[in-house]
């Protein structure tokens, strides 16, 4: 789960993790009153959405005048901010962040993620401040200095000093930073953070450090116990469908082909989309119908993948193991009944008590059921089917 | 020959008495593992399936001999109950919860390997060699007793795996489930080795997904040390970036953790590396015959 800009900075101010002041607002007018009550001569309006590259997109705006907020913030409110992280369709803007201005001496790059093959959180330090950390690490990786915090340590001085040192501190500055860096880590495994980036971490005038930005995801595993990240789950910011397919328990993720995929468990899942790919089309979606597979989440699936109008065939994938292909047969059956699916089913039951499945299928003569032997033989005929053959 | 567990692993269950650790017991103990006992906090003193139950690990290890623990506890119990079986001197945990937050499985990792626990999982269908012991939640008939290892991250291409392989006529060693979480136990450097010193086992699958480097890890260390033919297909050549694929460690992170990098590297450490999962079987089969 992600979070907007706005929402990670209340968690780095109540572990002060210095940021700038600024209000969440809706309207222009709201804008040039959290403007005004922010005072100075200088704010910057921010969309919020959860995608990086605001910038570049026209979605983060110097303004001068409460004027300029008030007209920056009509323009950003409501617009289609395109990123290199939307897609071309971009992202609806719903709410700017205003901000105060910053007297900004040097940008820096400041991250914090799990590193997998360490088992441990790294953070990252670069020089490269406001630059897309991806092509800092692919163009001058020695510009990117890391340290590896054990968990069993926590974070100490001395990473702190790697890093400043790293980075060429003045000397005076390395415990500002070290301090800063610090409460960071804490924002970070105090709240399950699987990721928090700062970019740009700035150095102001006056040698204090400041998150001008801020983006933080979290493991959903550990949300049942992070209350006040779960609160800050914005909705709107997610895929609608995948948002009802998580309530059945299922896990949907929408493509862009046109042959549907209903199959049970992640990596069969993944599987049959590359299968498909292979015989030549193209997967519509991942779904993970889970180690059930009853006829209500199998109709439920089919709900889901037949809201997609590109959607021209559907292959259920199915490897029975503890549940029963029988059961599956008989849920494929019933669910047909529950929803309206006019597009060809191609059914591959493989596992337990297969044959006595496809017995089921062939007796219950539905007309776009087509049963398949196997992996390719489904996908095969699946991609046929989507192409109208 | 196996790996890791056979017919003569004495194995508990760490929530023993609940819903799914009963369900699977039952299974496993059917399939014939020695299922010798049980720990459910407040429990112990009862007989469950038929075997006694616990309130302790060290208590069941002490009075049982177990030396691996089945754990299907709830994910927010989980990292305490791999702490426990560690700290009772269980030398090797089978994980099969889901859902367990990465920040616990972090520290219970850190303390397992502290105490020379191996685990496996979380999130995985566990381990079985076949014909002989089973631990975990998979469906045991698939897997014939034959000649291939199999090691995987995903539960239901684990079985489409095996039964590939069966119905090309050979069968199975020892088949490991890893899981798909960002942080597991045992992976595919820890167990090649195995498989390369054990004598039944003349051919390795290997199924890996997007996310993450371990697969990367495996070409390097097949390209030094295994001398047997290994199959690999790595799943999620399809997958956008971005986007958690299932599994919460099956995400492609910016440009890395692809699929495509991830077979190139086990090509070039002479992998023979299928492009669709259907050609799993009969890749081996060929490798098998040369």
């Amino acid at each position: 789960m992600n979070i907007h800009e706005y929402q990670a900075k209340e968690l780095f101010k109540k572990y002060n993790v210095p940021t700038l002041r600024g209000h969440i607002v809706f309207t222009p007018d709201e804008a040039v009153k959290a403007a005004q009550e922010l005072g100075g001569n200088i704010w910057v309006v921010k969309a919020q959405i959860h995608a990086g590259g605001r910038g570049l997109g026209g979605g983060v705006k110097l303004a001068r005048s409460t004027t300029e907020v008030r007209s920056m913030a009509a323009e950003i409110l409501g617009m289609q901010l395109v990123t290199h992280q939307t897609g071309p369709e971009g992202k609806l803007v719903q709410k700017v962040y205003i901000e105060e201005g910053a007297d900004i001496k040097k940008e820096y790059y400041l991250g914090l993620l799990l590193d997998r093959a360490l088992e441990m959180p790294i953070m990252m330090a670069s020089t490269e401040g406001g630059m897309a950390i991806e092509d800092v690490a692919h163009n001058t990786p020695e510009k990117i200095i890391k340290v590896a915090i054990d968990p069993l340590t926590g974070f100490q001085s001395f990473h702190g000093r790697k890093l400043a040192f790293g980075l060429g501190l003045e000397v005076s500055e390395i415990n500002t930073f070290i301090k800063f860096a610090s409460a960071l880590y804490r924002v970070y495994m105090d709240h399950d953070a699987e990721m928090i980036e700062i970019n740009p971490l700035v150095k102001t005038g006056d040698g204090k450090f400041l998150a001008l930005d801020a983006k933080m995801g979290f493991d959903n595993n550990a949300l049942y116990r992070q209350d006040q990240v779960r609160e800050m789950r914005d909705l709107s910011e997610e895929e609608p469908t995948e948002i009802e397919a998580d309530k059945y328990g299922l896990s949907y993720i929408k493509l862009d082909g046109n042959v549907g995929c209903m199959v049970n468990g992640a990596g069969l899942a993944m599987g049959t989309m590359d299968t498909i790919n292979y015989e030549g089309g193209k997967p519509a979606n991942f779904l993970d119908v889970g180690g059930s597979a009853s006829a209500e989440t199998v109709a439920k699936g089919f709900d889901i993948i037949l809201k997609d109008p590109n959607v021209k065939a559907i292959f259920v994938n199915i490897f029975g193991g503890i549940v029963r292909c029988d059961r599956v047969a008989n849920g494929i059956i019933e669910a047909t009944k529950i929803t309206n699916v006019n597009v060809p089913v191609i059914v591959r039951l493989d596992g337990t008590n297969a044959i006595e499945a496809a017995e089921i299928l062939k007796n219950a003569g539905i007309a776009n059921i087509v049963a398949a032997t196997d992996l390719a033989d489904g996908a095969r005929k699946a991609v046929a089917a989507a192409k109208g053959e | 020959m196996s790996i890791l567990v056979n017919k003569d692993t004495k194995v508990i269950v760490q929530g023993f008495t609940g819903k799914e650790g009963t369900f699977h017991a039952e299974q496993c103990m059917a399939y014939g593992t020695k299922i010798v006992g049980g720990v459910t906090p407040g429990k112990g003193g009862q007989e469950h399936l038929g075997q006694p139950v616990f309130n302790t690990v060290a208590e069941a290890v002490a009075s049982t001999g177990a030396t691996v623990s089945m754990i299907f506890v709830p994910p927010a119990f989980v990292s305490d109950a791999v702490m426990e079986a560690a700290d009772a001197g269980i030398a090797l945990a089978v994980i099969i919860t889901e859902g367990a937050p990465v920040k616990d499985m972090m520290f219970a990792k850190a303390y397992a390997v502290k105490k020379d626990m191996m685990t496996i999982g979380p999130n995985c269908p566990g381990i079985i060699t076949a014909e002989e012991c089973k631990i975990g939640i998979m469906p045991g008939f698939i897997f014939k007793k034959g000649n291939v290892g199999l090691i995987s991250k995903s539960g239901t291409l684990t079985y489409e795996s095996a039964n590939q392989v069966v119905k090309e006529g050979f069968g199975i060693t020892t088949a490991v489930g890893i899981g798909g979480d960002p942080i597991i136990g045992l992976s595919y450097k820890q167990l090649l080795p195995m498989f390369e010193a054990d004598p039944e086992t003349h051919a390795i699958v290997m199924i890996g997904e997007i996310g993450g480097d371990l697969e990367i890890q495996a070409a390097a260390y097949i390209k030094e040390h295994i001398t047997k033919p290994v199959v690999a297909f790595i799943a999620g050549q399809t997958a956008p970036a971005g986007k958690r694929m299932g599994h919460a460690g099956a995400i492609i992170s910016g440009s890395a953790g692809t699929a495509q990098e991830k077979m190139a590297a086990l090509e070039a450490a002479g992998v023979r590396v299928v492009v669709s999962p259907a050609d799993i079987g009969k890749a081996l089969a060929e490798v098998m015959k040369k």
